[in-house]
């Protein structure tokens, strides 16, 4: 099986694939309904607005207060997990995470591995990189399965395969799947992939998973999750790698009780999920069951960009619960695949400059409308519109003095842009000239053109009105 | 320079503001919420938990062997994993229960058995959450990982007088950091997704049905 890279669309494939959701019926539908009953969902969950951001205000403390100590953090979860007998490996870049996990795969002559949902090792392309080492990568959550088979990418983080109606699976298993008829009843289905994957679980040489919060005082990894597959995934094979991020950790197990509460309900409006699972090292002497041998993987990726600067460090807060893209206007008219990212919606368009560099996505933080919905579902409260207004002004300028340059720096500078503004700055700084540019542009009206490029293609052409504000001002005074 | 100590250069340049820890905010937080009383932990629990798609029986502590044995012959289960060395896995050995299966080998020598051949499993639990009707199992080298996971049911002695109001107060009061089995877990139902169009379907890799045993006082 072999999953595509998803190598980054341009900002001009972005638009066009905007476009191609937009026009598509089935799509808008399908997200739209999906999004409707997802914000349903949470909105239930927290029927006292007032309890709603209490929560919220811990829980962004706590996340605040973790970044603050991150590097105090990461020192002793891994002097923690060590203890528990836990190799830690550290990666500044998807090819060094690739790199170490083939690394133990190959130790272990591994040639099946199960994953549990991770959104890091979509974000270094994992299942590329073992595809083409020759070692079968297979996704056990039912949404990443579905969207393995298919060929394609997640469209939503926590709900992959969000894009598919049952008819689309339906197909995908009796086409893909040996000895599979063509059924739409949903429990069928999912007992098509129950059975294959039990197998799997059964023949797998590594685990994979990734990691909710990691917590530094006991050197713990929680994962949340409904299915099993992540517990089967981190508990059948003889070796479990997990991988995530290193602004995942947190100091206490304590600490993690508020944001757990926060993330099911912001995410799916559960008010919690069927396991939470803390792990805490592989098996000990005597256990019957449990990997011989565990690792954990911590992945820079652009993180330390974020963190570098103390208002691009909230980024980091993030708990990965999707509430911004449910409630995105534009998320749900485009779906998650337009973003050509793999965090799509308002978290994916201020993460994804810092991993990728802005000249790849500085047409990501246009991509919103601004209206604040992402920021105000936060359950960490990251302002996501103060920081997609920020990333706009650094794709289109230098770094400020005494700033570090982003990745990309003024990628999305464009010199028509900069002219008009100049332009404008010239004329509404001087009081004759600009007077002399409204009497003419008011008679000369006739003279706009009706076709003004980009402007023109969904509105009305621009016409200066017939009389200046100032006119009117003016007409009015007299007549009084 | 290795990638652990360019990332630690980075993180150590950027300038950190210093924050309050927010261990007092949390209990603040916890202890301002409304706490169910101890007399309705138990009915919460249930109500909670049963709305998660489990199968509750509330049974006298003295009487759960015989209700595990009328659920084993109701179910048509033929073949019920244990744990030999707990002291509820030897009551059940002492009552004899047909199709008993013990988990006293590494999971290495009998894994196609274990996936295949086991209908159900039978653990204890170190109490519950009634908040959101959760259970907490705590396995060991006694009762492995795998008991709650692999068969397609599972059943669970929760005893009502171990169940706590919140997550926070288990983690608290029972000094969960204090030492952490290799794997702790809240069990709350059993498997299920919603991967498909948003429909819920139960048993997606774990346990397709989960039948909670509320062990009470004697019956009156």
């Amino acid at each position: 099986m072999t999953t595509k890279p998803m190598q980054f669309v341009p900002g001009s494939e972005f638009k066009r694939r905007a476009a191609e959701v937009v026009a598509n019926p089935f799509l808008r539908k399908s997200f739209r309904g999906a999004m409707d009953f997802l914000i349903a969902k949470r909105a239930a969950q927290f029927p006292d607005p007032e309890l709603l951001e209490r929560q919220r205000t811990l829980a962004e403390h706590i996340r605040r207060y973790s970044l603050a100590r991150l590097p105090q953090l990461l020192e002793q979860l891994e002097a923690n997990l060590v203890k528990n007998g836990v190799k830690v490996h550290w990666a500044e870049n998807a090819d060094e995470a690739n790199a170490i996990i083939l690394g133990i795969c190959r130790q272990h002559g591994a040639k099946l591995m199960v994953k549990g949902k991770s959104m890091v090792s979509e974000e270094v392309e994992l299942n590329h990189a073992m595809d083409a080492a020759g070692i079968e990568a297979l996704e056990s959550d039912m949404g990443e399965y579905i969207v393995q088979l298919a060929g394609e990418k997640p469209s939503h983080i926590i709900m992959p395969a969000i894009h598919k109606t049952k008819q689309d699976i339906a197909r995908l298993f009796a086409e893909k799947v040996p000895g599979v008829s063509y059924t739409e009843d949903v429990d069928a289905l999912i007992q098509v992939g129950r059975d294959v994957l039990r197998k799997k679980f059964m023949e797998a040489d590594i685990g994979l998973s990734g990691v909710n919060f990691a917590v530094a005082e006991t050197g713990s990894l929680c994962l949340v999750e409904n299915e099993g597959n992540g517990r089967m995934c981190t508990t059948v094979p003889d070796v479990h790698i997990a991988i995530t991020g290193i602004e995942k950790v947190v100091e206490k197990l304590e600490h993690v009780v508020p944001l757990y509460g926060l993330l099911t309900r912001s995410a799916t409006g559960q008010a919690i999920t069927t396991y939470f699972n803390v792990i805490t090292g592989p098996r000990r002497e005597g256990e019957k069951d449990g990997p011989r041998e565990m690792h954990l993987v911590l992945v820079d990726n652009g993180r330390t960009q974020a963190f570098a600067d103390e208002q691009l460090r909230q980024t980091l807060q993030c708990i990965r619960c999707g509430a911004c893209m449910n409630h995105c206007p534009v998320y749900t008219r485009i779906g998650g695949h337009a973003y050509g990212t793999t965090y799509p919606g308002p978290i994916g368009e201020i993460v994804s400059p810092h991993m990728m560099g802005l000249a790849a996505t500085h047409v990501l933080p246009g991509a919103s409308t601004l209206c604040g919905a992402c920021g105000e579902v936060c359950p960490v409260k990251i302002p996501i519109p103060d920081l997609l207004l920020r990333l706009r002004e650094e794709a289109t300028h230098d770094a400020k003095p005494g700033h570090a340059p982003l990745v990309g720096q003024g990628a999305g500078k464009s010199t028509f842009a900069s002219l008009a503004y100049k332009g404008f700055a010239f004329l509404y700084s001087r009081p004759a000239l600009y007077r002399t540019f409204a009497w003419a542009a008011t008679r000369f009206r006739f003279l706009t053109p009706g076709n003004q490029a980009g402007w023109t293609v969904t509105r009305t052409p621009l016409k200066p009105a017939a009389k200046s504000l100032r006119d009117l001002l003016a007409e009015r005074q007299n007549r009084r | 320079m290795s990638a652990r100590d360019n990332i630690f250069r980075k993180l150590r340049a950027a300038s950190a503001p210093t924050l309050p820890s927010p261990d007092a905010a949390i209990t603040e937080h916890y202890a301002s919420l409304p706490r169910t009383t101890k007399a309705d932990l138990a009915r919460e629990f249930a109500e909670k938990i049963t709305a998660w798609h489990a199968e509750v029986h509330t049974v006298p502590r003295s009487q759960w062997v015989e209700k595990a044995r009328a659920i084993v012959a109701e179910k048509g289960i033929a073949s019920l994993l244990y744990a030999p060395a707990t002291a509820h896995g030897q009551a059940l050995a002492a009552f004899g229960i047909a199709g008993l299966k013990a988990y006293d080998r590494p999971i290495e020598d009998w894994k196609p058995e274990m996936f295949d051949g086991i209908d159900a499993a039978i653990t204890g639990t170190r109490g519950a959450i009634a908040e959101t009707g959760t259970m907490i199992l705590w396995p060991d080298a006694d009762e492995p990982r795998l008991m709650s996971l692999v068969p397609p049911i599972h059943i669970a002695l929760v005893d009502a007088d171990a169940i706590v109001p919140t997550l926070y107060d288990a983690i608290t009061q029972q000094k969960w950091s204090a030492g952490l089995p290799t794997n702790a877990l809240l069990v709350t139902g059993p498997s299920k997704t919603a991967d498909i169009q948003q429909t819920l379907a139960y048993g997606a890799h774990g346990p397709k049905e989960l039948i909670v045993l509320l062990l009470t006082g004697e019956a009156q």
